[in-house]
């Protein structure tokens, strides 16, 4: 009997390796891992664009999400997953590539990659555009609460101390670290650690007039009045200037980061011809406005914009005119030397300065010192109980 | 006036449990066009429109329940026979076996999640797989539920009288029906409670899934990669139902209860 029972626990546990085993499954079944909130589903109307790419060529999609570039980045280089499509940002392509982590794409399966605009066909973070076709694209701008706050030009207001307490920044060092070098007038690439310095100096003064450094929180604070001034991408927060007329975008003067958001394949996926449909799928002009319409990014299609709400296609948030776009820089990957000095100095911006060790050792001491008072105390307790 | 102090005291408890889950379904009531979650602009259903239309959602929804119940299931029944197991040994080898077994508890989750990740990859790559997913989620999640059931069910074993069994197996029962008969009742309540924290640390479970998942999603990495544009209204409205559908449960579990001793007082 105990054997029996011994026997059929192990099968149990054996069967939960099962699905690795005899994982073959009828139909293909590719695997998209894109952005959270990143692509038309169905919802309000809208087009179901997995559905809609299921029904006309048979392929199954599994899709997933993810919420930043590294998160991405560490399911990649982690293993356990398998993945056939990845969405990455500009400066996380150039990393995969240089870690050979990409398959270069067989363009005779993307016949729609014509329509790409031909500025996109050879990004800086690709070149030659071997390896991605550009998803979105937009830029950072400042958004400001026009009855607190006067037009701002130039970055300099998230300096200004008559809005302190109420300025907002974001919370990843590349795009913090981005509106300081546009404001001392570097490159946002620099591999000149003295640049870098100069710059988290530039933060770290600016520290004391933050509000807070926060993501998507700046919807809630800016439409409430809570904050009054706030970078951050453009067609994500496009939404916030429709539907509040306090509320304005500005593009500043110095210039701005220009990102794109890319269709990979992992050199590790299985399904590349089905994985290439799937991206010539998105790039078809009336699948890409119907998708743009939703998501409320900046497509690099030209043809699409005609599928678009006329009141996105000619909104300057979404497509800024040629004299803002003149001026902007885009990410590549940072050497590992420089990223590293990048992370050092955000945590020092953000934590104040390089006490945490201190910090730490201090808290550790505050352990023992409690330890050992409790020690104290127990025997002395049992030696008066001794005594007495 | 201590009795009312004493009051006070526990509203603000309660107040500082509940609020935050009141404020959630308030706004999943919200009308709004830009899914504030601090501004109040009327009531609507319309998230809740939304939620059922979302085909990601619901697919991450029925993945988390999923595992949930296998895990639950699974970990319950691994669980109370580990607990007998335990509770038969020896002094020594129990506190070891103890103190094995409570170690996934206090373990930090990021160090779990990372040593699992770990270790199923190297034994997909060992089984010639190519990605972690449902399988190793199961496995992951019954590996961290174990110890909260095995916990649950041993103080139950250790008040039973352990006569009783023997007692049945004395009157002519054997071992296996001894068990079901006389030990299984027993020990329910423990049981029980064991299966429901599984279920609950299962949803809840954020780290070690994160790590694990693989191409699989469950609901909260789904709604975690939301935080680049915004968690929509939509999450609040699924809380919502979760919320009432747990807290339905809840109540016709307790109802039952309350009748069955009831009923058991009439007998006797």
């Amino acid at each position: 009997m105990k054997r029996f029972l011994c026997g059929l626990l192990c099968a149990a546990l054996l069967a939960c390796l099962g699905p690795y085993a005899f994982g073959a499954e009828e139909g293909v079944t590719i695997n998209v891992y894109n952005w959270g909130e990143y692509i038309a589903n169905g919802t309000d109307g809208s087009m179901d664009i997995n559905a809609e790419f299921t029904r006309r060529t048979g392929i199954r999609v599994n899709y997933t999400t993810f919420d930043s570039n590294e998160s991405l980045y560490s399911k990649l280089a982690g293993g356990g997953a398998d993945y056939d499509i990845i969405i990455p940002s500009d400066y996380m392509v150039s990393k995969l590539i240089g870690e050979g982590r990409l398959a270069p794409l067989d363009f005779d399966n993307i016949p729609n990659y014509q329509y790409i605009d031909e500025n996109f066909q050879d990004p800086s973070y690709d070149p030659g555009g071997v390896y991605s076709v550009p998803y979105t694209w937009g830029v950072v701008g400042m958004f400001y609460n026009k009855r607190h706050v006067e037009e701002p030009q130039s970055w300099e207001a998230l300096w200004d101390s008559r809005y302190a307490g109420k300025i907002l920044m974001f919370d990843n060092p590349r795009d913090a670290f981005a509106i300081a070098q546009f404001r001392l007038g570097f490159d946002v690439n620099t591999q000149n650690p003295d640049d870098w310095e100069e710059a988290a100096q530039l933060l770290k003064g600016q520290k004391p007039l933050v509000q807070a450094y926060v993501m998507d929180q700046i919807f809630d604070k800016m439409e409430s009045g809570e904050a009054w001034l706030a970078p951050y991408y453009a067609g994500d927060a496009a939404i916030l200037v429709e539907n509040n007329e306090d509320i304005g975008f500005v593009v500043p003067k110095e210039g701005t980061n220009f990102f794109v958001d890319a269709m990979c394949v992992p050199a590790t996926s299985r399904h590349k011809e089905e994985a290439e449909a799937y991206i010539n799928f998105l790039c078809d002009p009336e699948i890409a406005g119907a998708n743009m319409d939703y998501v409320g990014y900046s497509t690099p299609e030209t043809a699409a914009r005609e599928y678009l709400s006329p009141e996105v296609a000619e909104n300057p948030i979404f497509y800024p005119d040629e004299e803002v776009l003149a001026n902007t820089q885009i990410f590549i990957n940072l050497p590992a030397e420089t990223s590293s000095l990048v992370d050092k100095l955000w945590a020092e911006v953000k934590m104040g300065g390089p006490g945490e060790s201190a910090v730490l050792v201090a808290i550790i001491l505050g352990f023992l010192a409690v330890y050992i008072a409790i020690i104290l105390y127990k025997r002395r307790k049992r030696q008066k109980e001794r005594a007495a | 006036m201590k009795k009312a102090g004493g009051r006070l005291y526990t509203f603000l408890v309660f107040l500082f449990l509940y609020a935050p889950i009141l404020v959630l379904i308030v706004f999943s009531f919200n009308d709004t066009e830009t899914a504030s979650r601090t501004v109040w602009s009327g009531f609507s259903l319309k998230w809740y429109e939304k939620l059922f239309e979302d085909r990601l959602i619901l697919e991450a929804l029925r993945n988390t329940l999923l595992i949930a119940v296998v895990a639950a299931a699974a970990s319950t029944v691994l669980g109370t026979v580990a607990a007998i197991g335990i509770n038969s040994m020896k002094r020594l080898p129990r506190r070891v076996m103890m103190n094995i077994t409570n170690f996934p508890m206090v373990n930090p989750e990021i160090v779990t999640g990372v040593s699992l990740m770990l270790l199923f990859v190297f034994a997909v790559g060992l089984f010639g797989g190519r990605s972690l997913g449902m399988g190793s989620l199961f496995a992951a999640h019954i590996t961290f539920c174990l110890p909260y059931v095995i916990l649950s069910v041993l103080p139950k074993l250790r008040q039973m009288d352990p006569n009783l069994y023997e007692a049945a197996q004395d009157l002519g029962c054997p071992p296996v029906k001894a068990f079901f008969k006389v030990v299984l009742p027993e020990i329910m309540p423990g049981v029980v409670t064991g299966m429901i924290m599984a279920f609950t640390l299962s949803i809840d479970d954020f780290v070690i899934s994160y790590f694990t998942s693989g191409t699989t999603q469950t609901l909260p990495i789904y709604i975690y990669s939301m935080t680049r544009k915004r968690v929509s209204p939509e999450i609040n409205a699924l809380s919502t139902v979760l919320f009432a559908v747990v807290m339905a449960l809840l109540i016709v579990v307790n109802v039952r209860q309350g009748r069955a001793r009831r009923a058991g007082k009439e007998d006797a």
